[in-house]
């Protein structure tokens, strides 16, 4: 009993710790959740570093992955060899006999939507594929032949004759062909059986120089990318990086030119001379213009600053580097102001107390005691600046006229790096070179707003709380 | 005497400019308004607000840029608000200020922050639409084409991740200004962590929960660069019904129509007109974000 007695106290204390340990299991769960989901924000970074480059990397990579580079011309990577072979021949017999494909192709460039995949698929449902065994059948020599043409086809071309059968598609194609009128045609083709071998012939070699003219095509991109033309849409295209990296640059020195200025002068302002009253004002005007959406400021720098610096300063070209700079300007200074005025703000009250109890003035306080111990708030917020103007895309489209100059003249057109993105993305065949070009700017401004933003954070921010806490 | 006099000149002169060029942004800002609403007022018309576009866009209204647009916006917020709050509590609740994990997240959240539109543009096509729609139409629909096209759904979910950072930015700033006697408080009243941060924490920061979503909603309806190739469309005759559709947007509109349209000159007034309700829709929301904003703080003073 005693015993019992004594063991009745620690049970009590046990009791509490008891409680205390009792797993709570929607606090668990709320905790391992938030954080599931605080992570996301890394996440999405390295996605968006993962996917933008995913496409860019065919450019380099075109010589080393000749499949990768059959299926840039014209099939499906995810179908088997057999299939590949065997889509290169109805692929090709199409071309001769114009069939149903073309129109299924027209209404897929229209929406500007993967054409390779839907391309691939309407050749596997295309009719020639029966007619195609019927060939085979009929005359065994054309396989020969072939073998002779394309190393890599010969093999598959056996094991195709076991595989049409099989093939799920065939049932598609049998949908497909009762609509179609072609039918008819196609009759007609199986007739002329050796018209048709010889098309068959000529089309093999057409492909193989296909994708030879594709690993060219990325070859060339990967050579013209130093070179001084932007002209991705032409014969012999080009895709010199140079004037739009030249452009891009023109148009962020004039912006930081136009607003780092006005900016920390206004932050200046703000923060060491304006009184309470005028604070309350002047710092949420400002932050309005951040505001504004970049549509709206490009289209008034459209409507109304071209036109204003036109008559001001005569130039021939209406959009402009100038004009689109002023404009960009304009979207970098909330971004300056905020910064430099945070920073400006941060500086401790003692330093401005101290500065005035020594005799300075308050401009002499602002400009020899304040602005140098915000410095590093400052070079932060002017490179802040910089990446806003950078990447911005929709003022550079309608403010700097997009010709690729490269002159030095601030009134000449330009055309910039981001600018070129949005103008041009909607426009490429996906999977095509220009369209991996396009993801290979896009990964170059990723990776410079990226850098600065971590030269902001990292190094910046440890210079101010150095010499703010003056370790 | 003299010396001081002169310094005075100078510091006048100094504190002037520095004035001054406060006063030029703002002048500025306020002649942008001034133009673009002068120019947008004859267009406006209940017809301009709830009419479709007629006559190859020369004529009639914007309404299904508005209705995208709107349609845009919510669905974006559904996707952005939870996700940035829940960070944002993380942040704050959880995580020790200046640990390992704590840093990573607010350095990418400041990325995510300060990364081109156009980048998420291009992520929105090179993830969502060739690798998370094409990936769904080949498990769903066997290979044929709905997910992996430009679409609604899409355009908001990228826009969700630009506007992501300014949700949680500002409900970061709202959780902080609860005092931190409330959470004791309720801690020592037996309530577990959850319990405080869903009865205490979560309701006092309702007002910066709504200043996030409000100003989210507002760079979300001005940018156009995200959705420059993940859905916007230069016209379509219906409106969108389904997540799978295209829509119109009202920035998109103005960008196609003063640089695309045909006919510059004679849609003058539907561009001014366009641009008047995209800028005042903007500026209506900033101002409700800075007016709650500004409580916030006053809150936090006292």
């Amino acid at each position: 009993m005693s015993l019992f007695k004594k063991k009745t106290i620690p049970d009590q204390s046990n009791g509490i710790t008891f409680n205390k340990k009792k797993i709570r299991w929607d606090d668990f769960f709320a905790e391992k959740i938030i954080k599931g989901v605080a992570f996301l924000s890394i996440a999405i970074i390295v996605l968006i570093f993962f996917f933008v480059f995913r496409e860019a990397i065919p450019i380099f990579t075109s010589n080393t992955l000749p499949t990768k580079v059959k299926s840039d011309s014209s099939l499906v990577s995810t179908t088997t060899p057999a299939a590949n072979a065997n889509q290169q021949e109805t692929y090709g017999a199409d071309n001769t006999t114009t069939a149903p494909k073309q129109e299924t192709y027209g209404t897929v460039t229209k929406d500007n939507a993967p054409k390779q995949e839907q391309y691939g698929m309407q050749t596997n449902a295309e009719p020639k594929q029966e007619q195609y065994g019927v060939v085979t059948d009929d005359n065994p020599p054309k396989q020969e032949k072939k073998a002779t043409k394309t190393e890599d086809k010969a093999p598959k071309q056996e094991q195709y004759g076991v595989q049409t059968n099989d093939e799920p598609k065939q049932e598609q194609y049998g949908v497909q062909t009762n609509d179609e009128p072609k039918q008819e045609q196609y009759g007609v083709q199986t007739a002329e059986d050796t018209a048709n071998k010889i098309e068959n012939k000529e089309i093999a070699t057409e492909n193989t120089s296909e994708n030879k003219i594709t690993e060219d095509n990325n070859k060339n991109a990967l050579a013209t990318l130093k070179s001084r033309d932007w002209q991705p849409v032409s014969d012999n295209p080009r895709y010199g990086l140079l004037p739009l990296l030249f452009g891009t640059l023109k148009v962020t020195i004039i912006s930081m030119l136009f607003a780092a200025p006005l900016a920390i002068m206004a932050a200046i302002y703000t923060a060491i001379f304006a009184n309470k009253r005028m604070k309350e004002i002047i710092k949420p005007a400002i932050e309005m213009l951040a505001g504004f959406p970049s549509v709206v400021i490009g289209f008034f720098a459209l409507m109304v600053i071209a036109s204003v610096l036109q008559s001001v300063f005569h130039y021939s070209y209406r959009l402009n580097a100038f004009v689109g700079g002023i404009a960009m300007g304009l979207a970098a200074i909330p971004v300056i102001f905020t910064i430099a005025e945070d920073a400006l703000t941060s500086v401790p009250k003692t330093y401005y107390e101290a500065s005035l109890a020594l005799g300075a003035s308050k401009w002499q306080t602002a400009f020899f005691v304040m602005l140098p111990a915000a410095t590093p708030g400052i070079f932060a917020a002017i490179l802040l600046g910089i990446g806003r103007v950078f990447g911005e895309t929709m003022i550079a489209l309608m403010a700097t006229g997009n010709a690729a100059l490269m002159g030095l003249n601030p009134f000449e057109s330009v055309r910039t790096l981001a600018a070129t993105i949005g103008a041009e993305m909607a426009e490429v065949v996906f999977g095509d070179t220009h369209y991996n070009v396009l993801f290979l700017i896009g990964s170059m401004l990723f990776i410079f707003t990226f850098a600065l933003n971590a030269i902001a954070e990292f190094y910046v921010k440890g210079r101010l709380l150095k010499r703010i806490q003056g370790k | 005497m003299i010396k001081n006099r002169k310094i005075d000149i100078k510091g006048f002169v100094i504190e002037g400019l520095t004035l001054s060029s406060a006063l030029f942004i703002i002048a500025i800002i306020i002649f942008m308004l001034v133009v673009i609403i002068n120019g947008g007022k004859s267009a406006f018309s209940w017809e301009f607000l709830s009419a479709f576009p007629k006559e190859g866009m020369t004529k009639g209204g914007i309404f299904p840029a508005i209705y995208g647009t709107a349609l845009l916006v919510i669905i974006m917020s559904i996707a952005a608000v939870p996700f940035g709050v829940i960070t944002a509590i993380y942040l704050t609740e959880y995580a020790k200020e200046n640990s390992f994990i704590a840093r990573t997240i607010r350095f990418a959240v400041r990325t995510l922050a300060v990364i081109p539109s156009i980048i998420f543009g291009l992520f929105g096509l090179g993830f969502f639409i060739k690798f998370v729609g094409v990936k769904m139409d080949g498990l769903f629909l066997g290979g044929e084409l709905k997910w992996g096209q430009p679409n609604i759904l899409w355009a908001s979910l990228t826009m969700a991740l630009l506007t992501l950072p300014v949700v949680i930015v500002s409900v970061e700033e709202a959780l902080k200004t609860i005092p931190r006697e409330l959470r004791e408080a309720s801690l020592a009243l037996g309530a577990t962590k959850w319990q405080t941060i869903k009865k205490v924490v979560i309701p006092g920061s309702m007002s910066g929960i709504m200043t996030g979503t409000i100003l989210a909603v507002s760079r979300g309806a001005g940018e156009v660069a995200p959705i420059l190739f993940t859905g916007a469309a230069y016209y379509l005759a219906t409106l969108p019904h389904a997540l799978s559709d295209q829509f119109m947007v009202l920035g998109y509109h103005i960008y196609v129509m003063t640089t695309q349209s045909a006919n510059v000159d004679q849609t003058l007034p539907i561009q001014f007109g366009t641009t008047c309700v995209l800028l005042l829709l903007t500026f209506t929301l900033n101002i409700f974000a800075i007016i709650l904003r500004y409580r916030i703080r006053k809150k936090k003073i006292n």
